[in-house]
């Protein structure tokens, strides 16, 4: 099968769920003829025009309200946060607004809106560009949260989270664009809430949530030397969580690792450990470890940011201290 | 001999004025500033070799071509005045008198540098010297200005503060939340737009109806003015009046320092979206070269002068570099919880 990357793969889906409904625009900062931050969106301007790809001012609170609005009056939005850190400045219209608006008037309304965003490490580019948020939008009842790691799961999850009828929040890794895997030219769809068994293992269980996924497997290969075999789950959907699937795996590892480069605190981990604590205690041979980022903001210096974020050897380790246990 | 403006140029860059300094402001001062603006020219410019050779790491901005506003404006405070400044923030912290070697330190992520190699180039904080900090997030300081006024205002203390921002920041809503209380309670804020006309590639007047952004202080009841961003007498000017207004109890004032923006917007675009040949003719507005001609044309300073002065430039970052990749440290692994808190407390 023919093999693009990431960014590649998401660029197809927008392109090809575009022509196939003309109610879904794109909204967002430099996302037009500049092609996004990260070319993702390159060629869309070209091909569907500046009222279906809208490059606005750099105004993330009125982008993501305006989705919203679009989204009210029978338009299928896509609206672009350049950085997931900036989606801070549009938390009401996310939070307040997007999430609640079907809840708040009973169901009166659809809101088919998707805000794609990124996250992630870029290098250096230091606290207000490399925050991985995803837990914070996995709090609020109303929004499912999407996290891609492959470009397979990248391009099958964006169709079906622009054909969804509720908001989903997007996000990407910057870190992924690049990565390359075989992905279908045709549209396909990939099931909202159904995590993925990205690697058949039957020691220990690693939940591994966007980049983190990619570290996991490099450590799962590494440790297969050693006679450990372990399994990966990607959720690819955070919200909602397929936890049966989790609770199955460790059914049969008896093991659990969770990842992510979110900061610990708080996050992902931390639901996928206590829904395991609640529904699969009595599976578990030895406590449940997280390997994530430090609970600091993201320093500048490159040494200081590899401090921060967890790495593959980090979770080879963790991996190696549970199987002691 | 002034610098040759073509005659397109000063048609379409309609608020030009000529260099010349206002009544009252000393030679000697006039240089300093001519020596502050080549500093930043020299800073930045080494920056983005720098970067190009991967000896410094991340997201930087040049500020070369803007010098003008920066030591405009900050020639027109006291020491103990505010500023806030942008993702776009070297000029701003050197013309605040920053130490370019403690600036060139944190830009190469040393445990020496302003912030510990914590911050770097969008984030250098210099909060002794009245630098509250540049930004990662665009608007996002705006609102940072008005409270060190309002901090003033409650203390009593006399200062001021400047908020710059850009043309980007401009359209966020922050500025007109910013706008609207600095002009109700009077306070003693001065905010300077750096309009270059580009927010990464997306030019201003696509995204704005009205895009003489001085004009819409005006809705605010605040003094708003246009100015020639590229001449820092007419910065110095402008902000000087802005200044004794706030000191005098009189509230805000907003300044539109107009330029264009010649280089990318961060040091590695290569601004592939632009035709840069339609933005040559426009390098003739530059600062430091007319500012050099002003000197000579009115006897102010011969060229042996003007040569040490840049010579001074070139030596100083060059002693910055230096420091920074030979004097000092990287930052320990313990040293990574060490300022979350103010107590020092490690919080997992």
């Amino acid at each position: 099968m023919r093999i693009i990357t990431y960014r590649e793969a998401l660029r197809e889906a927008l392109k090809q769920e575009m022509g196939r409904d003309d109610t879904i625009i794109m909204i967002g900062e430099d996302i037009g003829r500049y092609g996004g931050p990260y070319k993702v969106s390159q060629g869309l301007f070209d091909e569907f025009g500046p009222d279906r790809v809208i490059d606005t001012p750099i105004a993330e609170t009125a982008i993501a309200g305006a989705a919203l609005g679009a989204a009210l009056a029978g338009l299928r939005p896509i609206a672009e946060i350049m950085y997931i850190d900036f989606s801070f400045i549009c938390m009401d219209q996310i939070f307040n607004q997007i999430a609640k608006i079907r809840y708040m008037s009973g169901g009166n309304v659809i809101v088919p809106v998707v805000i794609r965003t990124q996250m992630g490490k870029k290098g250096s580019a230091a606290a207000q560009h490399s925050q991985c948020l995803e837990a914070i939008y996995a709090h609020i009842p109303g929004i499912k949260v999407i996290t891609p790691s492959t470009p397979y799961d990248a391009k099958g999850l964006l169709i079906s989270s622009i054909r969804e009828n509720d908001p989903v929040v997007f996000i990407e890794n910057c870190g992924l664009y690049s990565s390359k895997s075989e992905v279908p030219e045709k549209p396909y769809t990939i099931e909202l809430g159904k995590a993925d068994i990205k690697r058949e293992g039957n020691d220990i269980t690693v939940v591994a949530i966007s980049k983190s996924v990619r570290d996991s497997l490099e450590a799962a290969d590494e440790l297969q030397n050693e006679g450990i075999s372990v399994e990966v789950i990607d959720p690819r959907t955070i919200k909602p969580l397929d936890s049966d699937t989790i609770l199955e795996s460790i059914e049969k590892t008896h093991r659990l690792l969770i990842t992510h480069e979110a900061c610990k605190t708080g996050g992902l981990g931390a639901e996928i450990a206590a829904i395991v604590a609640e529904n699969g205690m009595y599976n578990l041979d030895a406590p449940i470890k997280r390997i994530a980022a430090h609970d600091t903001p993201i320093p500048f210096a490159p040494k200081m940011e590899d401090y921060v974020l967890p790495s593959k050897n980090d979770i080879i380790k963790g991996i190696r201290e549970l199987m002691k246990e | 001999m002034p610098v040759e403006i073509p005659k397109e140029v000063l048609k379409n860059f309609k608020c030009y004025t000529p260099y010349k300094a206002p009544e009252g402001l000393s030679v000697k001062k006039q240089l300093g500033m001519f020596y502050t603006m080549n500093l930043i020219r020299e800073f930045d410019t080494k920056v983005t070799d720098l970067w190009m050779e991967n000896k410094i790491y991340g997201i930087a901005h040049s500020y070369v071509s803007s010098e003008a506003i920066a030591v405009g404006a900050c020639a027109a405070l006291d020491p103990e005045d505010y500023i806030v400044s942008t993702h776009r923030g070297h000029g701003h912290c050197i013309a605040k008198g920053s130490d370019v070697k403690k600036m060139m330190a944190e830009l190469y992520g040393k445990y020496e540098g302003y912030n510990h190699g914590k911050g770097g180039s969008m984030h250098i904080a210099d909060v002794e010297n009245g630098m509250l900090g540049a930004q990662g997030i665009v608007g996002g300081g705006i609102p940072f200005a008005l409270g060190a006024a309002l901090s003033s205002k409650v203390l009593n203390k006399g200062r001021v503060s400047i908020g710059f921002h850009g043309d980007g920041g401009s359209n966020q809503g922050v500025w007109h939340e910013a706008m609207n209380m600095a002009s109700a309670y009077k306070l003693p804020v001065i905010y300077i737009c750096e309009n270059n006309q580009l927010a990464i590639s997306t030019p201003l007047q696509n995204v704005t109806g009205q895009s003489d952004l001085y004009l819409r202080a005006n809705g605010y009841a605040v003094p708003g003015v246009l100015v020639d961003g590229y001449n820092v007498f007419a910065v110095y000017e402008a902000v000087k009046k802005a200044v004794d207004r706030a000191r005098a109890g009189q509230g805000p004032s907003f300044i539109e320092a107009r330029t264009i923006r010649f280089l990318g917007h961060f040091v590695a675009d290569d601004q592939w979206y632009r035709d840069l040949d339609t933005v040559k003719p426009y390098w003739s507005l530059e600062p430091l070269g007319r500012m050099r001609a002003y000197f000579l044309d009115n006897k102010l300073a011969g060229e042996d002068e003007l040569k040490i002065i840049e010579q001074q430039a070139v030596k100083d970052v060059e002693e910055a570099i230096d420091y920074a990749s030979n004097d000092c440290t990287e930052p320990p692994a313990e040293k990574l919880y060490e300022d979350v808190y103010a107590g020092g407390e490690i919080i997992k």
